[in-house]
């Protein structure tokens, strides 16, 4: 009990401690000079309540915890989470996510689609931290640097050359896999903890280079009138480029500035499509399973004559192009890249999205881009408590189902009784 | 001869770990190595893995010089190890561990290897889908074993098989090892349980501070004073 005390007294004093500066202390501006106020006497009485909610909580928990009848079983039944983790229900569950992806945003306000493509780019990201992370085992917090280098790459390509978006395609993708070779080399030796810092220690560097290398990119402003992507050399704009034509003069309808947002929803879909395919069939490749041993344990892959070298490469820089991939896309959609693009946060929130996927599972990873891109979105009208109630959902799902959203099951045949 | 470690040294870092040590291995026999913890059993094995490296002397397998080849290419040459600790793919299933065994085993005989390997581990059969990390001891020390042999290989080197396992686990294993004699591949042998290991083998060396103190058959060592004393309890 008295153990219970302090622990309840602590968590109430902790309570108090971060709620007072937060909520309690506001500023204000009183001719020219600030002034600290209090907040209304309502969010004070608040503050104390809680305090004293969380004390009460803390020292009767064990308590309370024996009056609330303890539920028998998983949340989800047994059957059902089976069944929705099957390698068959994901396959059929994602036929039917293509299916429905391709035909909604006909139907769907602007707004909504353009929200859509930003999933898909996170999809995308994801996906491909996902080899990286989830399949191959390696902590990389520099995966935006990757992003940023297909960005920068369809940018400037733009910018000086003139290309296209279809032709700087796989060019940003290649530039992308070329960087995440070369980080490859030096961290080889490295796991864990020391390969995070690493590359997050790379992420900033490319960030840091991009800001500041003015001349080429632009620095902190960027590099702006990035070219969209064209259907068959059909531009989606009111009025074509000198040579081009237009969507709408082509097909003989009314211009409309939705159907360039659906074009560009309809690319990201294809892309996600692709990576999603080039991924599945690398998974079934020995290279995929290679990936996977090397995670569980490096010294047995070594006493098997393998390379750890090739794999640990071999995953980098596949996953960095798809990051390329991405980047490019998110230039073209933007028309504008910064370098404030590229923080260490978009980093955090593409492997939150592995991890909250479930590591390795790819439908997991669609579902986690989703939520993770649209919970900030839709709680928009909390606004300051936004990102609050965005690390709180976070910390419960970690507690409640540390495995992930839809954990990776190995593919194995069903025995039917 | 199959396998012969001419003069070799190892060092780690400054620390010498091996004096000269000379072991030979011939076609067909199960050599084994004994020693007390930190004599260097396990740094003798690593040694002809590449890592380390042999600092002086030569390694040899079937004539070829291997000291300086890198470890992924050692392993590719008939040779294969069961790693201390077993280090089995815990989230890898049964089937997948095995198919990791046989990477670089050709397509054609990678069946009828596999099918050999379950048939000397039927256990193994019955665990086929299941997660490597979640068998008993006894089961992942066999799954370790089964693995290594999915490569074909001539040399099967064991680093303390029968570590941590219950007394007829360790009585199964050896049997296993065994019957993989008979079937004419070579056995290196590296125990801690030096009377298992010297009943079992052909012919065994004593290791003790880096180097080779004493060399005779299985049986000889099995009732020779000193090796009595000093690993056998008496």
């Amino acid at each position: 009990m008295a153990k219970n005390f302090k622990f309840a007294f602590f968590s109430a004093l902790l309570v108090f401690a971060l709620a007072v500066p937060v909520l309690n202390l506001r500023l204000t501006l009183d001719g020219i000079t600030l002034v600290v106020t209090g907040a209304s006497a309502k969010v004070q009485w608040s503050i104390v309540a809680c305090a004293i909610g969380i004390f009460v909580w803390q020292l009767l928990r064990d308590g309370i915890a024996g009056l609330i009848p303890q539920r028998q079983g998983p949340l989800v039944p047994e059957g059902v989470s089976n069944f929705l983790t099957l390698p068959s229900t994901q396959r059929w569950g994602l036929v039917a996510l293509i299916v429905i992806g391709l035909i909604w945003p006909f139907f769907a306000s602007r707004g909504a689609v353009d929200l859509a493509t930003l999933v898909l780019i996170y999809v995308m990201l994801g996906l491909g931290l996902n080899i990286v992370v989830g399949l191959a085992g390696l902590l990389d917090l520099g995966y935006v640097g990757f992003y940023a280098v297909g960005a920068y790459t369809y940018a400037m390509l733009s910018e000086y050359a003139g290309f296209g978006f279809w032709t700087a395609l796989p060019i940003a993708g290649i530039m992308a896999a070329i960087f995440g070779y070369l980080l490859g080399f030096p961290v080889l030796r490295l796991r864990g903890d020391y390969l995070a810092i690493v590359t997050l220690g790379f992420g900033e560097i490319i960030r840091i280079l991009l800001r500041n290398l003015t001349e080429y990119t632009g620095g902190p402003n960027g590099i702006s009138g990035i070219d969209k992507p064209t259907l068959f050399g059909l531009s989606f704009d009111r009025r074509a480029a000198e040579g081009m034509q237009t969507f709408h003069e082509y097909f003989g309808i009314a211009y409309n500035s939705v159907n360039k947002v659906i074009f560009l929803y309809l690319i990201a879909l294809l892309l996600v499509l692709i990576t999603l395919f080039v991924i599945n069939r690398l998974l079934r490749m020995p290279i995929g399973r290679a990936w996977e041993a090397l995670r569980e344990d490096e010294i047995a892959c070594r006493a098997l004559g393998m390379n750890p070298t090739t794999i640990k490469l071999s995953a980098f820089t596949l996953g960095a192009s798809f990051a390329g991939f991405a980047g490019c896309f998110f230039a073209a959609r933007q028309g504008l890249v910064t370098p404030e693009s590229f923080t260490f946060i978009e980093s955090a929130i593409i492997l939150a999205i592995v991890v909250l996927g479930g590591m390795g599972s790819q439908l997991g990873v669609i579902l986690a881009a989703a939520v993770l891109t649209l919970l900030p979105e839709v709680a928009r009208e909390f606004n300051e408590y936004r990102m609050l109630m965005f690390g709180a959902l976070m910390v419960l799902m970690m507690i409640w189902r540390p495995q992930g959203l839809l954990p990776m099951q190995r593919p194995h045949l069903e025995l039917k009784p | 001869m199959l396998l012969e470690f001419d003069k070799v040294s190892t060092f780690y870092g400054k620390v010498q770990a091996l004096h000269d040590v000379s072991v030979k291995v011939d076609r067909g026999e199960i050599v084994t190595l004994i020693g007390a913890n930190g004599a260097g059993k396990s740094t003798l094995l690593m040694t002809l893995c590449g890592d380390p490296r042999a600092a002086s002397g030569q390694i040899r397998y079937n004539g070829e010089d291997i000291t300086q080849l890198s470890t992924a290419e050692i392993m590719r040459k008939d040779i294969a190890v069961v790693p201390e600790g077993r280090r089995i793919f815990a989230r890898l299933t049964v089937e997948e561990n095995l198919a990791m065994g046989g990477f670089f085993t050709a397509k054609s005989d990678f069946d009828t290897t596999l099918e050999h390997v379950l048939e000397l581990f039927p256990r193994l059969k019955e665990r086929y889908d299941q997660r490597g990390g979640t068998m008993s001891g006894g089961e992942q020390q066999m799954l370790a074993i089964a693995r290594a042999l999915m490569s074909k290989p001539k040399l099967l080197l064991l680093d303390e098989p029968s570590l941590g396992l219950a007394p007829i686990i360790i009585q199964q294993i050896f049997d296993t090892i065994e019957k993989l004699r008979s079937e004419g591949m070579t056995i290196f042998l590296v125990e801690q349980n030096a009377n298992q290991a010297l009943k079992l083998a052909d012919r065994g060396y004593v290791l003790e501070n880096g180097r080779i103190v004493m060399e005779d058959t299985g049986a000889a060592l099995l009732v020779n004073e000193d090796v009595r004393k000093a690993y056998l309890g008496g």
